[in-house]
């Protein structure tokens, strides 16, 4: 694989975890407008290929900024460091416990078919998110790229949860 | 993706799920996770005095592959003694499950968690360390 394309520079933004998503949104359809199909009618192949391809990366781009994890992540990528650790990284201990806690408690609640239930939980891992993403936030501001990983590994499980919760809820509403 | 029939039994019929008493002297813990995925396992195991693994216990979220993985692993440690069961590895499972590539990180969590019960086993027993037994936590008063 060669060297991490900087989606923030096809955007023409800074490279900051930080970002204002109108400007993003902007951004984008401005890209997206230089290389539209309508505006190569008339142009060689070479050039009509060249504009899908832009077109198909800032798409990727886009739909990688847009999420702050996938975000945090090409940020750390462009500094060198996998957040994933090629699948190999270990969890601490105390972080796995709340997480099974947390997996267990859904699985009860849908079980139980307790549809407020879930909503609560959804609720407090609201806001454990958003206080993590915060802090991640701060950790690579602050260049502090490994704890920044760490910090990016444990928003991996707590995303997968929330995705939980919402698969529960939807298939309580389902019937 | 199809599973095989293997994977599909251990997920229907998942063996020995459950949980220990993880302040049992007798027991040892694993707890691991995978970022990429999201799926966390926790295998316990029951050791006798002879220190052969007399039971096990899992609890996986996770994919059907996770989820066949750590059952298949908590039937094959009863019966070993630790050292037997630190020999277990994720291709004899990967293997035995005929696992596609792309979920052969399951039977490495796997491997991972029964290393991790058999560690923590061994720490609570000072066998890996100088350091004492940690005190059992206090009761609250």
């Amino acid at each position: 694989m060669n060297a991490t394309c900087n989606y923030f520079k096809l955007f023409d933004l800074p490279v900051a975890f930080v970002l204002d998503p109108a400007r993003l949104d902007e951004a984008y359809r401005s890209v997206q407008r230089q290389v539209h199909p309508d505006r190569f009618a008339g142009a060689s192949d070479a050039e009509r290929r060249l504009a899908m391809q832009r077109a198909t990366l800032a798409n990727e781009a886009y739909a990688t900024l847009r999420q702050p994890l996938a975000r945090a992540l090409h940020i750390l990528a462009l500094r060198g460091v996998d957040a994933n650790a090629g699948g190999g990284a270990r969890m601490q201990p105390g972080f796995l416990a709340r997480q099974l806690e947390w997996r267990e408690a859904v699985a009860q609640a849908r079980a139980a078919r307790d549809a407020a239930a879930l909503e609560r939980l959804q609720q407090e891992l609201q806001g454990e998110k958003d206080g993590r993403y915060e802090g991640l936030g701060g950790l690579l501001g602050g260049r502090q790229d490994e704890q920044a990983a760490e910090a990016a590994r444990e928003l991996m499980f707590i995303e997968k949860l929330e995705a939980e919760i919402g698969d529960g809820i939807e298939a309580l509403e389902a019937g | 993706m199809a599973y095989s029939d293997k994977v599909i039994d251990h997920y229907e019929n998942p063996r020995n799920v459950g949980s220990f008493d993880k302040s049992d002297a007798q027991v040892g813990t694993g707890m691991v996770g995978a970022p990429a995925c999201g799926d966390v396992m926790k295998l316990q195991i029951k050791v006798n005095a002879q220190g052969v693994i007399e039971d096990a216990r899992f609890k996986t979220y996770g994919c059907g592959s996770a989820i066949a993985s750590s059952s298949l692993v908590t039937e094959w440690v009863k019966g070993r003694s630790l050292d037997e069961a630190e020999t277990i590895r994720n291709t004899k499972i990967a293997e035995e499950l005929a696992l596609p590539p792309v979920k052969i990180h399951c039977s490495i969590l796997a491997e991972d968690a029964i290393k991790a019960a058999i560690a923590d086993y061994r720490r609570k027993h000072g066998d890996l360390s100088d350091a004492p037994v940690p005190a059992q936590p206090a009761r609250a008063a």
